[in-house]
């Protein structure tokens, strides 16, 4: 991998990775081209390499994952990193640490990354001002999870070729989600146009000043439609008068063929996992390897969070 | 106590439409003996000492409506004598403290107990009020009569709004009975559920439970369609929204009623929020810099009467959380004026509004002798450079609890000297 070594000189114009807001278009080309460069050696027979070796990375998941955790942790390993996952449920913050104590208390152990996720908006920046490290954020809140919609771009890349352009539907729970605040930023920036597409329960308030277009209508998003993502829709949604049932969603905001027939043929149908067959995308489409392209996305995002790893670290 | 003589002021006076150069006289018992233009070198005994101000302004003791005091059960936040030393630096000479405490302050025992504290640590005029309901609760009604009788100035559930319109009903009408002021914090709670900060494009950007302005409306809207039907003594707490500010306009015409706005929603909006500052968490929310212009043109038609400082100390522990977990409310009584002043020295208000709002208003509305420098009463007052700038400096604010929500704010204008009763106690160096 003689190659990734040259990009040891490349600077980004943050410390931190709390949000795509933060990010320079120039950041994000290059955390895209070295991602590119990590897919290839994630292919390969021989995945380590030793760019992180001797660097600590701390994972600090207050919320349940299991890909994004996973990822985050074979991406460090894989760059020869020394990772290690905080079990929350058994830590201090049950016995009512704070999060800045906590961070105290790691920032003491001398990592050089640390990676979080966190259930409220803004803990990643709360974090990066009482630490010395690189803070990498694995979403916080429903505010961003960055290197979701980065490895979202990536993929898109691969398979169009292109991002400017493009017409992108986000379709689900926006008003929750921190994968459609990221993806709004980071898919205006690189130029494509961005349909966002909820019932108005689930759509945030002044969502079109984020230069967005605003469908409660599927059929009318999906219209023209390059690419369509789809977001997780969570069940308590149900018991808060969001929404009536399950099935109601699915017939008005499920991806079926048939919606799917409004958007341009040779549409990609994405998702950021763990997907809800039947309640938001029709089974047998989520498998179609024709139009989904879900599994390379999981794939893409050990590339993508290798390449952040790597040009966050110190 | 000797006579004192104050020469030279820019009085402003609302109360008495003063606004004059002349001086004070305060006699031996600590009350005014002259005041105006007539006050002068050349009438006053010759022997006699004089302090001679320059200029400088001189205001009537201010009186904020609406301060949380720790004590008892948060003192550790802010205790009177705390309290009394950051309202003196501020040119605040008389308060009235919110029920939600610890026990509430809903039963006469514990009246007793808050005017005993505040007589014996504090130096200001503590104006106690009650909850409304039983332990804020919502449910059971306070004895406005015997809580009245043991001066009790105003019933408000603090915090809390009376989301029930059955009680609120009973609650006007108990009122008009007994003749009592009712305070409403203007929150549909079920609206503004797990909300944080405004709701519209900085909630929606920052990934934050928004508040619509419609909560706040909605309670006004309520209370107003009440007050029509059962007439009694009633103030809107605060209001932070050009909806509700309109709505009250149009109300004002044909009904009786006050409304107070926090000093914090007329000078910043949501965007001082920036990165996740808890400090700038509040409730009601700052809003937009739309709704704030809306709440200084009210100011200054009459729609809004009083200015408060929505003092709420927070130990920095309860701070330095995430947004969602830290605590609500900012520290502001020692700032209140100096602020307010903000709004004179950029042309949005003129001076005898401000201080109209922050003096002679919140007596009328409260029926306290207070707020003026009318000849015979107490002398309450501070004398005020009104060009001075400053910073604030958390490490510099008296207060127990160093929760501003303008830490590094350049203000112009300060609070030179305090008097209480006659006399002096407060002096910057």
């Amino acid at each position: 991998m003689a190659n990734l070594k040259k990009f040891k000189a490349i600077k980004i114009s943050q410390n931190h990775l709390l949000g795509i807001q933060d990010l320079t278009i120039s950041d994000v080309k290059i955390i895209l081209k070295i991602a590119k460069a990590f897919i290839k050696l994630n292919r390969s027979k021989t995945k380590k390499v030793d760019l992180l070796k001797g660097k600590t990375q701390i994972n600090l998941f207050f919320e349940p994952s299991t890909r994004t955790q996973s990822s985050f942790e074979l991406a460090g390993k894989r760059l020869g990193a020394d990772v290690m996952t905080m079990n929350i449920i058994n830590s201090a913050l049950r016995k009512g640490e704070t999060l800045i104590d906590t961070a105290m208390t790691l920032n003491a152990m001398h990592p050089d990354l640390i990676v979080i996720r966190h259930q409220d908006s803004g803990a990643c920046n709360l974090l990066s001002q009482k630490v010395n490290c690189a803070v990498i954020n694995a979403g916080d809140g429903r505010r961003e999870h960055p290197t979701q919609a980065l490895l979202d771009s990536l993929t898109i890349l691969d398979r169009k070729k292109k991002i400017e352009g493009l017409r992108v539907a986000i379709c689900g729970d926006i008003l929750h989600s921190r994968v459609a605040r990221s993806n709004i930023y980071l898919l205006n920036m690189l130029g494509a146009e961005v349909n966002i597409i909820a019932p108005s329960t689930l759509m945030p308030k002044d969502v079109e000043k984020l230069g967005v277009n605003k469908f409660s209508d599927m059929k009318k998003g999906l219209k023209g439609c390059d690419i369509v993502m789809m977001l997780r829709l969570q069940n308590e949604r149900m018991n808060s008068s969001f929404l009536s049932s399950n099935r109601e969603y699915y017939e008005y905001y499920g991806l079926t063929y048939d919606k799917l027939s409004y958007a341009k043929k040779d549409a990609l149908i994405m998702h950021p996992g763990p997907m809800n067959r039947g309640i938001e995308i029709d089974t047998n489409l989520a498998d179609d390897i024709n139009k989904s392209v879900i599994k390379e996305q999981v794939e893409l995002g050990v590339a993508v969070r290798m390449a952040c790893l790597k040009l966050f670290c110190k | 106590m000797k006579k004192k003589y104050i020469l030279n002021a820019n009085i402003v006076d609302p109360a008495n439409s003063l606004n004059e150069k002349g001086g004070l006289i305060i006699d031996e018992k600590g009350n005014i003996e002259a005041i105006g233009k007539k006050v002068n070198k050349s009438n006053i005994p010759t022997k006699e000492t004089f302090l001679d101000v320059k200029g400088k302004h001189l205001f009537p003791g201010i009186i904020d409506m609406r301060v949380f005091v720790g004590e008892p059960g948060f003192e550790y936040k802010e205790n009177f004598k705390s309290l009394s030393q950051a309202a003196l630096s501020g040119g605040v000479t008389s308060v009235v403290t919110m029920p939600n405490t610890a026990p509430i302050i809903d039963n006469v025992s514990m009246v007793d107990f808050i005017k005993r504290r505040g007589r014996d640590k504090s130096k200001i005029n503590i104006f106690p009020s009650a909850s409304l309901t039983k332990n804020t609760e919502g449910k059971i009604m306070t004895e406005f009569g015997l809580l009245q009788k043991k001066g009790i100035v105003a019933f408000t559930d603090g915090l809390k709004t009376i989301q029930n319109s059955r009680l609120m009903s009973r609650i006007m009408k108990s009122s008009n009975d007994l003749k009592t002021l009712i305070m409403q914090h203007a929150e549909d709670i079920n609206l503004s559920k797990d909300g944080l900060v405004n709701e519209g494009i900085i909630s929606t950007k920052l990934g934050l439970q928004g508040i619509s302005d419609l909560a706040e409306k909605i309670i006004v809207e309520r209370d107003l369609t009440l007050l029509e039907e059962y007439k009694c003594r009633y103030h809107i707490s605060q209001i932070s929204s050009s909806k509700s500010a309109e709505l009250i306009k149009q109300k004002k015409k044909y009904l009786n009623f006050s409304c107070g706005v926090s000093i914090n929603n007329l000078s910043l909006n949501e965007n001082d929020i920036g990165d996740f500052k808890t400090f700038l968490k509040l409730s009601p929310p700052l809003r937009t810099e739309q709704d704030r212009i809306s709440l200084v043109d009210a100011l200054n038609d009459n729609t809004i009467d009083v200015i408060v400082s929505d003092h709420k100390p927070e130990d920095e522990e309860q701070k330095r959380l995430t947004f969602a977990q830290s605590a609500t409310g900012a520290s502001g009584i020692e700032t209140l004026l100096s602020l307010a002043l903000e709004l004179y020295h950029n042309s949005s208000v003129n001076l005898e509004t401000i201080i109209a709002a922050l003096t002679f208003n919140p007596a009328k509305i409260l029926k306290i002798n207070k707020g003026n420098l009318k000849i015979g009463n107490a002398g309450d007052f501070s004398i005020v450079d009104i060009n001075e700038p400053w910073v604030v400096k958390k490490e510099n604010l008296l207060s127990k609890s160093k929760n501003t929500s303008i830490e590094n704010k350049k203000l112009q204008g300060k609070v030179k000297t305090t008097f209480i009763g006659g006399e002096l106690l407060f002096e910057t160096r």
